[in-house]
């Protein structure tokens, strides 16, 4: 009785997406990457608004300084940035006293001190705007107390005194955006020509496939630096045009798994049914073939961002203030030995990214691969 | 296998012959000229280095000027770097990219394979994770990264090499430029080569090897033979790439290679020198895919080649 029962209800089955999200969630490697690539995209989106600071905002007074994790102006730094903005008030400080969050001072001159001319206090990074406390000698000499304006950068900054971590950040966004743009262009263009090429086969597909061979032997980098040349230094438009180029590798991918598709009895059942070329390619080959196209996504998406990046160390990638990944790590490589920060940040935020991409990659074969179950 | 390779040859013309048509037009379309300076040329002097340089003529008559000069191995006489010709330029050029790109190639394949099998004998172990840990550093961290680290390290910190410079081929020159290039590829060796072998250590004959109780040493060479497939068809484009040049590498050593012709071409609106860069790009691609496609043949004797 039990076994009738039993057979009644069908041992649910697992589709091929269940089983690999299972698979999948059991690899370490892979989950580890997940999460990564998920903090690292919650933090490109929405760590600029969290830092306090604009992207292309210059600090003047704080070019170069070095990462640290305590706040900025340094206590030492403090007086010869008072003796600086003295001198320009044409005065002489005296009597500096640096308290928690804010200085006392005296200013002496020979003439009259004109109190506008304190706005100096405020202009610069440090200090908030000047209160005089005392005034002796007819505003020869002034008692000021000026609040010091505490700033946090935790990655430092860069030449041009801008803080390093909202810039890294914002690199991340527009890094992620174009791996993300130029690799979703050559999945739609790389799907529909392979599975094109591969189900029609014959004739049509030996000049389709011919036509991609062409493509493959012309330098890459030719393309690309006439789309510069084209489009100007539109980055949008260019990754476009950078997936429009890429899509050779997966219309190969999509053609092989096409061709072996299209012998299958539920490709000959449709075409028997009388449904339409453009139907089968719809509901039968394409999503067939996408186990090796997800794979391949994966790893398209860490290669276009090397390759922004490669563009940006020619000089042909975003231009400033906007910057990427690859913009940060050339100026950092240009600079390494004055200012290693700027090399090491972005570039273990670039590193940590293609690495979790490619064990994500690595981890969805294996899932995918219907021999390892 | 002769007929073979001369049907290949024979195929590669018309190829050749679209890459050159469709990269003459595409650059002629992008707008600015070779002699575009910040202060633009008195008109009379445009006039008469557009009329040198035949660029006067329709755009049809100087593709046929071109093709007919191809055909003759002329790749005529350089827009940008005055005095030179296109062919001198590469033959200053090429072999010192030949070279570097050849033995950064050796080292890979000397270094990448052996550690793709180790990796794939202890699947999933301590020196497998290694590996596979190496091989995606290898490939994620750009080589314009690399280059400048190396250059600190070994350049200035240590002081062992020399930082940059061609200093007429010297050995020391050579060394950190070519590990420069050759990690990425050591890293996609490895990888390769050790998916393949994962794949060819579960096939029959090597099940076969092992009752046979052959030596580890022994089943390796044989599984060699079969994990080489992959790695070969990756090497005809890889090796095409090593050796025409590495912009960055070259840049960043100061090396007079080719590589960076393409760029500095391209910017310049050097015309003839993008044509020859491509024209040599290409033939070294073309040529590699047929070395490739009978090393294929060599290795797998299912693979005919007719």
């Amino acid at each position: 009785m039990s076994d009738t029962t039993a057979l009644r209800v069908p041992p649910a089955g697992r589709s091929l997406w269940q089983d690999a999200r299972v698979r999948l969630l059991r690899n370490r490697a892979a989950v580890a990457s997940l999460i990564v690539l998920a903090l690292m995209t919650l933090a490109c989106i929405i760590g600029p608004l969290l830092t306090g600071h604009a992207y292309d905002r210059v600090y003047q007074d704080y070019v170069r300084v070095p990462a640290s994790l305590s706040a900025y102006p340094k206590a030492e730094a403090l007086p010869a940035a008072v003796q600086r903005i003295a001198s320009r008030i044409r005065a002489t400080p005296s009597e500096i006293v640096v308290e928690a969050d804010r200085i006392r001072l005296g200013l002496i001159s020979p003439r009259l001190i004109d109190p506008r001319l304190l706005v100096y206090f405020d202009r610069s990074d440090l200090f908030g705007p000047a209160r005089v406390i005392a005034n002796a000698l007819d505003g020869r000499r002034l008692g000021l107390e000026v609040p010091i304006k505490r700033q946090y950068f935790l990655f430092g900054t860069d030449s041009n005194g801008r803080d390093l971590l909202t810039r890294t950040l914002i690199a991340g966004r527009v890094s992620l955006a174009i791996g993300l743009l130029a690799t979703g262009v050559a999945l739609v263009i790389g799907v529909v020509y392979g599975a094109t090429a591969g189900y029609l086969g014959g004739r049509i597909d030996m000049v389709m496939m011919r036509i991609v061979d062409v493509l493959y032997s012309l330098p890459f980098i030719f393309f690309v630096i006439l789309l510069v040349v084209f489009f100007g230094r539109n980055f949008i438009l260019m990754f476009l045009a950078v997936g429009a180029i890429e899509w050779l590798d997966m219309a190969r991918i999509v053609r092989g798994q096409a061709l072996s598709i299209r012998r299958q009895d539920y490709v000959l059942a449709a075409e028997a049914l009388g449904v339409s070329t453009g139907g089968i390619l719809k509901r039968h080959v394409i999503p067939n073939t996408l186990g090796p196209v997800v794979v391949y996504v994966t790893l398209l998406v860490p290669k276009v961002i090397l390759l922004e990046s490669f563009l940006s160390f020619l000089g042909l990638g975003i231009q400033e203030p906007m910057t990427s990944w690859g913009v940060l790590i050339s100026d950092g490589a240009r600079a390494i030995q004055a200012t290693p920060w700027m090399l090491v940040f972005p570039a273990s935020f670039l590193v940590a990214t293609l690495f979790a991409l490619n064990f994500l990659g690595d981890g969805l074969r294996d899932a995918l691969d219907p021999r390892d179950r | 296998m002769l007929t073979y390779i001369l049907r290949r040859l024979a195929a590669a013309i018309p190829t050749l012959f679209v890459i050159v048509t469709i990269s003459f037009f595409l650059m002629r379309v992008a707008p600015g000229g070779p002699f575009d300076l910040e202060q633009a040329l008195e008109a009379k002097v445009m006039e008469n280095l557009r009329r040198i340089y035949k660029l006067d003529q329709p755009l049809f008559q100087q593709y046929l000027t071109y093709l007919a000069a191809l055909l003759r191995g002329d790749f005529g006489p350089s827009f940008y770097f005055r005095d030179f010709s296109i062919g001198e330029l590469f033959a200053q050029g090429l072999p010192v990219s030949i070279r570097l790109g050849a033995s950064a190639l050796l080292l890979a394949l000397a270094i990448g394979g052996p550690l793709g099998m180790l990796a794939a004998f202890r699947q999933n172990r301590a020196a497998d994770h290694a590996v596979i840990g190496f091989a995606t550093a290898g490939i994620t961290i750009p080589n314009f990264v690399v280059a400048p680290v190396l250059q600190i390290v070994f350049g200035l910190t240590l002081a062992w090499l020399p930082v940059g410079g061609w200093n007429g081929g010297a050995f020391r020159n050579t060394l950190l430029p070519i590990v420069t290039l050759a990690l990425p590829q050591i890293a996609v060796i490895a990888r390769m080569t050790r998916a393949a072998m994962i794949e060819t250590l579960r096939a029959n004959h090597i099940r076969t090897l092992r009752a046979q109780g052959l030596s580890t040493m022994t089943i390796a060479l044989h599984a060699a033979r079969g994990a080489a497939l992959p790695v070969v068809s990756y090497l005809g484009p890889a090796a095409a790439s090593l050796l025409t040049g590495s912009v960055v590498v070259e840049t960043i050593f100061g090396i007079p290679g080719i590589g960076r012709y393409f760029v500095e071409g391209a910017l310049n609106r050097d015309y003839t020198l993008v044509m020859g860069t491509v024209v040599v790009v290409a033939i070294f691609v073309l040529a590699f895919n047929l070395l490739v496609d009978i090393l294929y043949a060599l290795l797998d004797p299912r693979v005919r080649l007719d």
